[in-house]
């Protein structure tokens, strides 16, 4: 459960300070799934970034399930990134010389795990992708699809609360695209996970049940009972 | 997972890795090669040092210099010139304190029982000059009148009145000069006569403390035909050889060794010596010791090695000081500029990996486990350096110690011109003024010994060389946001 009370992020670029996000207020419920999208620059990435706990609101509260992540310590901060969310990048972000699964294996590595029991979930991880026997190959062995792949079995095998989502299609053509998106969904209905997708294709927002807009640090959020 | 990782970046990134570990090696292998060849140049200067001082001295104690030392002490030689036709050989030695100068054999007893004092042994170096051959009388042809007599051959023309003239007179005379160590048989660990080795017949026995024996050097035996068993005369005393001595580097301290109080018999000083030779019982402590005998033991000179060393000159101590000045920056240079630019690859590489440690500081990595990974990576890259490096300084020392150049090392020279006291051995005024001071020259072949403490320093600065890139690097990873995970471009 999230809740966003005037989330506000400035930078400043030179002299001029921009309002990434202005006053944003939101709740998103545990089992969501929210997609955010619009233009370039409008403030999706900081949002998420937010959501995320990769980063702190200049003001405004973010509560997750009762915690203030805007007043919490750069080490706790990371303490509940290791264990509530999980991240999917455009750009699928694997370890390049690591192989599927030690890539997996990355994302427990924070949680303090034995080695052994480590590996079992991780090859569990990547069978429920559908990648089982490429364990071993490394990303570069690998098409884009699978990468991605790879890439949600390592932000799901810590079983988090929250899937956060930067355009996990971005760099997929048309049917790796659908691919991904029946395996992302697959994941958020069996793991009951609230999942938040940052996406450009018009195509999956439409289908989306909860889209929100952001426009120059400002929020829209438009209910679509229809596809819920 | 840190070896994991560390293991497959290192596999997977060899050529990086490898050109931070080339210039790592260059540095370490040069201050391998610079360290060993100096110690090299100490070894040939103690070489140079030993051959006069023989093992184990650390210092030696003569008397301090003095003004009156000088002509009334000249050698004089008086012969009496023979009658008409007599064939008779005439022979006179003049057996000299080398030096002019002695201490009292009781200094040796109170330099012992100095502190820091672990063994001194006193010993008596003397020169010889023998002169021996015919000097016939002038016959006098009486011209006008009456002569008296004619004068001595070696005094110039008669005094007769001048009715006639003296002719046919002269002098026919060999002068042979050597030098003879008395040394103290009852210590044969110290002194001179170590640095040779007995190479036919037996040294001294410490029953021979006054007997008429004598070892020679072998260079000196050759030329005078000696063997052991054969006799040397030394002013009218009868010596008998006993051994052969060869001098184990350079030139050898004198030309005969006899016991101690047979050389200060013959040269009427009893009880005295010339130089104490003294054994630090540590021989870090040596300048503390120099200090406590000059202040405790008044009217000496105390000589250490080092300051001998000062007096070496020649290609020895010029290369030697091109070890210590040149190759010693250079080294430091080098070192300076391989640790630099291991850090900026270093540095660089973390950079080009932003999303990489990004995205692992999303999934919650730690900042410090970030930067150890990158520590840890470049630590083993000064190791890898560090290997390579001790396997080319390796190389390069034994190429050096392969080819062994000579360097030619001059000693004492500076002490030819006014030093009484002289140098222990080599540098002492003798006889006819500078001739026999001049410098004492001799080859060493230069080698490059590479010690554990040379090794131990090498794996020192790989080791810091890595901690020092891993610095850059780690600073440059814990500064790295985990948001740059989401960056759009690499």
């Amino acid at each position: 459960m999230y809740e966003l009370r005037g989330v506000t992020k400035l930078y400043s670029r030179g002299k001029e300070t921009v309002h990434a996000l202005d006053g944003i207020d939101l709740t998103i419920g545990d089992g969501d799934r929210l997609v955010i999208q619009g233009p370039t620059g409008g403030g999706k990435s900081t949002l998420l970034q937010m959501i995320g706990a990769l980063d702190r609101p200049t003001a405004g509260e973010i509560v997750l399930d009762g915690v203030d992540l805007a007043k919490l310590s750069e080490a706790r901060l990371t303490k509940v990134r290791s264990e509530n969310i999980g991240f999917v990048f455009q750009s699928f972000n694997l370890i390049p010389t690591l192989t599927a699964q030690e890539n997996v294996e990355t994302a427990l590595v924070p949680l303090g795990m034995k080695a052994k029991i480590r590996r079992e979930r991780a090859a569990e991880a990547l069978v429920s992708v559908g990648l089982g026997e490429r364990a071993n190959h490394l990303p570069g062995e690998m098409s884009g699809g699978q990468q991605q792949r790879v890439a949600i079995a390592r932000a799901l095998v810590k079983q988090p609360k929250v899937l956060l989502a930067d355009e996990p299609t971005g760099n997929l053509d048309e049917s790796m695209r659908d691919e991904i998106m029946d395996v992302l969904e697959r994941m958020w209905k069996e793991h009951g996970l609230t999942f938040i997708m940052v996406t450009h294709d018009s195509a999956i927002a439409k289908k989306a049940p909860r889209l929100a807009t952001i426009r120059k640090g400002k929020i829209t959020v438009k209910e679509n009972a229809a596809s819920k | 997972m840190f070896f994991t990782y560390l293991r497959r970046e290192l596999r997977r990134r060899r050529k990086a890795a490898l050109v931070v570990a080339s210039g790592l090696a260059l540095g370490i292998a040069l201050v391998i090669v610079v360290n060993s060849v100096s110690s090299g140049m100490g070894k040939a200067q103690d070489k140079v040092l030993q051959s006069l001082y023989g093992l184990g001295t650390d210092m030696t104690v003569t008397k301090a210099a003095t003004a009156t030392a000088g002509a009334s002490q000249q050698p004089r030689f008086q012969f009496d010139a023979n009658n008409n036709d007599s064939s008779t050989t005439q022979s006179s030695d003049r057996v000299m304190v080398q030096g002019f100068t002695t201490l009292a054999s009781t200094t040796v007893t109170k330099v012992a029982g100095q502190k820091g004092v672990s063994d001194a042994v006193g010993g008596l170096s003397l020169n010889v000059v023998k002169v021996d051959g015919q000097f016939t009388r002038g016959q006098f042809q009486q011209n006008q009148g009456s002569g008296t007599e004619g004068g001595g051959g070696n005094r110039g023309g008669g005094t007769g009145a001048p009715q006639g003239e003296v002719t046919g007179g002269g002098a026919n005379f060999n002068i042979n000069s050597y030098s003879v160590y008395g040394t103290d048989v009852t210590k044969p660990a110290l002194g001179p006569l170590t640095s040779s080795k007995i190479t036919s017949g037996r040294t001294f026995t410490t029953a021979e403390a006054n007997s008429k024996v004598v070892v020679a050097d072998s260079a000196y035996a050759k030329t005078k035909k000696l063997k052991v068993g054969s006799t040397v005369t030394i002013k009218s005393v009868k010596y008998k050889v006993i051994g052969i001595a060869t001098a184990t580097s350079g030139d050898a301290a004198a030309n005969l060794y006899i016991p101690l109080t047979q050389a200060q018999t013959l040269s009427g000083d009893k009880n005295k010596v010339t130089t104490i030779y003294v054994k630090a019982s540590d021989s870090k402590q040596i300048s503390a010791v120099k200090k406590t005998i000059q202040g405790n033991v008044s009217g000496t000179t105390v000589t250490t090695s080092a300051d001998l060393a000062d007096t070496v000159s020649g290609s020895l101590s010029t290369a030697s000081s091109l070890a210590t000045s040149v190759g010693k920056w250079l080294s430091i240079a080098v070192l300076i500029a391989a640790f630099l630019v291991a850090g900026l690859l270093t540095s660089s590489a973390v950079s080009r990996r932003v999303r990489e440690f990004g995205t692992l500081k999303a999934l919650g990595w730690k900042s410090g486990r970030v930067t150890r990974q990158v520590v840890g990576e470049a630590v083993v890259n000064g190791l890898v350096g560090g290997v390579l490096g001790i396997a080319l300084g390796l190389a390069g020392a034994y190429v050096v110690t392969a080819i062994s150049p000579t360097l030619s090392a001059s000693l004492g020279s500076t002490a030819a011109g006014g030093r009484a006291g002289g140098g222990p051995g080599g540098g002492g005024g003798g006889f006819g003024g500078g001739r026999q001071a001049a410098a004492k020259t001799l080859d060493v072949a230069l080698t490059a010994p590479v010690n554990a403490t040379t090794i131990a320093l090498a794996v020192g600065l790989a080791v810091a060389g890595g901690l020092i890139a891993g610095a850059f690097g780690g600073w440059r990873a814990s500064r790295l946001r985990p948001a740059d995970a989401l960056r759009r471009v690499e």
